[in-house]
């Protein structure tokens, strides 16, 4: 036996007595023979705690741990220290999907504060209790527009969104069975006279919107809504949580559904997740939208709960005339986000984007004050931007990992795409920049 | 549980009443009841299309959700908006609370649907 | 517990922070740059606390929360097995918490590895020849599961096969993924004891099917004994065999999914594996697949060269992608971490001993509970309420009195085949004492349903907050604190 299995010889006997047979082997006998396997498993045999800290300790000499000049889709934000403790209490971690509300208020109520928030930042009025990341939770939005617009099956895609999304987004339309259209871009934004014309088309059901865009520039979508609306489609809006405590909200602009990313709250870059994919929708579209929804509602003393609502629409009930098949979805990420939006505040999340956004200006600057760097856009941007260069960027790449730096993403032809975040202080700015001339 | 004996019934437990080519479509007291308390109706938009056996909306319960099959085909001229507010009204009168009005392309399929006596032997089943 | 039902946003105090965050000495203006039209203009209504509010906030709503931790939580197809700490440990890494997903893969040798491991560990284990541990949850598995199935058919230039056959006792994910993939469910009848009715599947089996979804054991704890002749007419017709790795627990360590002629899976790393559910997640649902179906699995690939060298590569013929990077890695360094320390012979122990701990139940509470299906069960079992029926307690009513006791309620209501489903799994990692302490209590309740019936009817007594208002908050759905503040 081991740590985790408690069982005795003495415990296995009462127990197999009990039940009637006379070995575990009888559990197994309505298998048939030739199915059961009797082989030795390749991995290696049990390990200590002492040797399994020794060997993840091992695999972690082998990563690089640098300071993060990029983004696309994954920011090196600064964690509160807070949220760690608060994350390992067991109670949160260890429980299931709560569907004993009675003795899950905990994780409830967490959940009803993180729709609070999410309604909050994006301006909008219903928020689910989370999807798996921010591409996944677009490609939902395109289905949910699908679904709401009953008979028409298209759904326009900005170029300017982010290619990792578009690509999860193209996966789930091409199986789904929608259409997907990608529109064009032009210096750097949506092509909005394209974006019309497609929308003339009749068979639009929606239309997805960066912001800010794969290039980090914030577009102007003054009047799309009210094109979108008038040919009786939807506008949903790929955006970035964490700045929309500054930028203008979806709703704001006039979108139907806000999704994304909110790996910007805070979260550990970890190689690419977990994260937290969010979707936020007005009221009219609340019964389309997927996974899980927590509402506020009285125990039968009158006191005030919380309790899973809107269930009927969810894929244990409705089967395969659900809008999505989601059931686990990112839960304790979006406590994760809970507590950082509450130990941050408007004033926090205000200043994480001043921080981000000066230190992104001052490199954009020192950049192109070295000559080496050209504007491509000029557009508006707030902590991400891409320059042309005539640098080998992959050679400064690997330079600069040499010396400790994460460089900015390789977009190609020349372009290179850079993150800064608060934590990114002027001396290491001024280093990065002073790194790659060197290279 | 009721059933109202000028109506005439679906196997999936729709009721019709026909006004001339206007039918009116709502969900049996025996429906209401097996659900238990509705709290959302999902209607169709004034001007679809309906037809005699498809579906053409549902009504969800806290746990259950029952779609609902158009007894006639035809186009919808009037949703019970009441219904958006309070589905609970269903509950309350199934008979009164009608959940949409169709123009008949074919008066003639109520003339296929059972009467009240058929109706009630299918609820006793 | 206590009751403390305060939102942070109760407890807010206008000018209170929670925050300190570097001095900002860039001299630039950089939001000055920004049109203002572009700018947020709405209000902004977010609580403004102290750190040790927000500690003791969130500490207090963790006592309100029910875990593995807590106590024996037997929710059936679950899997709530004890989650091991030094999982938690080794996640939190920082040479691993603060690796950029985009990292040149020269720079992430170790992470890469890590995966790389998993990957072939899980192939191993339930004997399929790759995985992909991209797809985020069980319900994301399995859709991405199918996407390999049509992409497989579409590849042979099979483009009639758009139909996936369903047992009638499958749980809803199933046939809810099967949509989003873009497949026609037809549904195969269940025989009373939650088998494949092999007569009614013959007939639906045709050109126009891309496969089946199975789980084995099934949906009540029982194994499909007749799988090799299920896996033959399947292939067969042309059909590919998909297998809902949510029920992988018993059989791992004494059966790989593989072998039974499966072709396609996913495993739900939050059951079988003991990551933690996370109320509610995240997950991870890797999937597995037959060597002719590798090339369809999802971007990226994690592959190694033959100098030892780890390297992310993007297949043309891959379905697409379903995750924005390699999916939940922490999590797969948590299931890394359980498979290494119960090493090639714990791993033996785990189905077993799941099984045996199911059975024990089973055979300690059948004077008292209804049970359906006799025989031998795998890792659960479903009881079809209460033997004695006259009590009018119902299935629900021992549910929430089991929360009166300590307990966690098992699943109810599911599977669809009884009115009155319970269905209870254990997992091998509870005690004996446990297991009897539950056994005792739900004779307890049998007992209580006989004599005081109307006090069970009543339960939960004793929790935090009592039975909830369900039909108001549908009915009138308040979804966060504006609208509560508002009413």
């Amino acid at each position: 036996m081991n740590r985790y299995i408690p069982h005795t010889e003495e415990d296995i006997k009462v127990m197999l007595e009990k039940i009637g047979v006379n070995s575990t082997d009888d559990l197994f006998s309505d298998i048939p023979e030739e199915v059961i396997f009797k082989g030795e498993y390749d991995i290696p045999s049990a390990m200590s705690e002492v040797e399994l800290r020794k060997h993840f300790q091992e695999l972690g000499d082998k990563n690089t741990r640098l300071k993060v000049f990029a983004g696309g889709g994954a920011y090196d934000h600064y964690s509160p220290s807070v949220i760690g403790h608060l994350l390992s209490r067991s109670e949160f971690y260890t429980a299931y999907t709560p569907y004993q509300p009675e003795i899950s208020q905990g994780t409830l109520q967490y959940i009803f504060e993180y729709q609070s928030m999410i309604c909050e930042l994006t301006g909008l009025e219903a928020s689910n209790a989370s999807m798996y990341d921010g591409a996944t939770a677009t490609a939902e939005a395109a289905m949910m527009m699908v679904a709401s617009a009953k008979k028409k099956n298209r759904v326009l895609v900005s170029a300017t969104v982010a290619p990792r999304v578009v690509e999860v987004v193209n996966t789930y339309t091409k199986f789904h069975g929608v259409d997907l259209t990608i529109v064009p871009e032009k210096d750097g934004v949506t092509d909005l006279e394209a974006l019309y014309a497609a929308l003339e088309g009749g068979d639009v059901a929606g239309v997805i919107v960066p912001c800010p865009n794969k290039y980090g520039i914030i577009e102007d979508f003054t009047g799309v809504a009210d094109k979108v609306h008038a040919v009786k489609a939807l506008l949903a809006m790929n955006c970035d949580p964490s700045t929309l405590a500054v930028l203008r909200t979806p709703a704001e602009w006039g979108a139907d559904i806000a999704c994304g990313d909110g790996q910007t709250l805070g979260m550990p870059l970890q190689f690419g997740g977990p994260y937290l994919g969010f979707m936020a929708c007005s009221k009219a579209q609340l019964r389309k939208m997927p996974g899980r929804v927590v509402g506020a509602t009285k125990d039968a003393d009158g006191k005030r709960a919380f309790v899973l609502t809107l269930q009927a629409r969810e894929q244990h009930i409705r089967r395969e005339k659900a809008t999505s098949n989601i059931c686990s979805n990112q839960s304790l990420m979006a406590l994760y986000a809970t507590v950082y939006v509450a130990l941050m505040g408007k004033k926090g999340l205000e200043e994480v984007n001043k921080l981000s956004c000066d230190g992104a200006h001052y490199l954009y600057n020192k950049l192109l004050a070295t000559g080496k760097f050209h504007k491509v856009f000029d557009k508006p941007f707030l902590k991400e931007f891409t320059l042309h260069t005539d640098l080998d960027v992959k050679k400064v790449n690997e330079y600069l990992a040499s010396k400790g730096y994460m460089g900015g993403i390789d977009l190609g032809d020349g372009l290179v795409e850079f993150a800064v975040t608060e934590k990114r202080t002027k001396e290491e700015i001024d280093e990065f920049v002073t790194l790659m001339l060197e290279a | 549980m009721t059933i109202k004996e000028n109506l005439r019934y679906a196997e999936s437990h729709e009721w019709v009443s026909l006004d001339g080519e206007i039918a009116t479509v709502g969900i049996t007291d025996y429906a209401q009841h097996a659900l238990g308390d509705i709290v959302y109706v999902d209607m169709p938009e004034v001007g679809d299309e309906v037809t005699a056996g498809e579906e053409f909306g549902a009504v969800e319960s806290v746990k259950a959700a029952s779609d609902l099959y158009s007894p006639v085909s035809g186009e919808v001229v009037e949703i019970n908006e009441a219904l958006e507010d309070e589905p609970g009204l269903i509950n309350q009168d199934a008979f009164a609370n009608w959940i949409m009005k169709v123009k008949v392309s074919d008066p003639s399929e109520v003339e296929g649907l059972l009467d009240a006596e058929a109706y009630a032997k299918i609820c006793e089943e | 517990m206590k009751y403390y039902d305060k939102l942070i946003f109760e407890l807010s105090r206008p000018g209170r922070v929670g925050y300190e965050l570097p001095k900002n000495d860039f001299a630039t203006e950089g939001e000055k740059e920004i049109p203002s039209d572009l700018l947020r203009k709405s209000p902004l209504d977010l609580p403004e606390v102290s750190e040790l509010d927000v500690v003791r906030h969130y500490t207090n709503l963790s006592n309100k929360n029910f875990g593995v931790d807590t106590g024996f939580y037997p929710l059936g197809s679950c899997t709530m097995k004890y989650n091991p700490k030094i999982n938690e440990e080794v996640a939190a890494m920082p040479q691993f918490a603060e690796l950029h997903p985009l990292q040149n893969p020269e720079t992430a040798q170790g992470a890469l590895e890590l995966y790389w491991n998993l990957q072939n560990a899980l192939a191993n284990l339930a004997g399929f020849e790759e995985f992909t541990l991209n797809p985020y949850a069980g319900a994301h598995g399995e859709l991405t599961g199918l996407m390999v199935m049509r992409s497989y058919h579409k590849a042979r230039g099979d483009h009639k096969r758009t139909k996936i056959i369903v047992p009638d006792s499958a749980h809803g994910t199933n046939p809810a993924s099967a949509m989003v993939a873009g497949l026609e469910v037809v549904e195969v009848k269940s025989r009373p004891n939650g088998s494949i009715d092999i007569e009614d599947l013959k007939p639906l089996l045709n050109d126009e099917v891309a496969g089946i979804m199975m789980t084995n054991p099934n949906t009540l704890g029982m194994f499909e004994t007749e799988i090799a002749e299920i896996a033959k007419l399947v292939h067969d017709a042309g059909g590919l065999l998909y297998y809902d790795g949510a029920n992988f627990n018993p059989l791992l360590g004494k059966v790989r999914p593989g072998d039974m002629g499966f072709d396609i899976m996913h495993i739900n790393l939050h059951k079988t594996f003991s990551t933690p559910h996370g109320g509610g997640g995240p997950g991870s649902g890797p999937v597995g697949v037959a060597k002719h179906l590798v090339k369809f699995l999802p971007n990226p690939h994690v592959k190694k060269d033959e100098n030892g060298k780890f390297y992310v590569e993007n297949g043309d013929e891959a379905l697409g992608s379903v995750s924005t990077f390699f999916g939940n890695f922490g999590v797969m360094m948590k299931a890394y971490a359980y498979i290494l320390s119960l090493g090639k012979e714990g791993i033996k122990e785990v189905g077993p001993m799941a099984t045996l701990n199911a059975n024990y139940i089973k055979e300690s509470l059948k004077d008292d509970y209804l049970l359906p299906i006799e025989g031998v069960c795998k890792h659960e079992f479903v009881f079809d309420g209460l033997k004695d029926k006259s009590t009018g307690v119902t299935t629900l009513n021992v549910a929430k009195r089991l929360l009166d006791y300590g307990f966690h309620a098992p699943t109810i209501y599911f599977p669809l085949l009884f009115h009155e489903s319970m269905m209870i799994e254990p997992t091998e990692t509870e005690s004996l004492e446990t297991l009897d302490e539950f056994i005792d209590v739900m004779h307890k309740v049998a007992k209580e349903a006989r004599e005081t019936p109307d006090e069970v009817k009543n339960a939960p007594l004793t929790t935090i907050v009592r039975k909830l208002d369900e039909t108001t908050a549908a009915k009138n759905p308040i979804l966060n604190y504006k609208a509560l503040k508002n009413l």
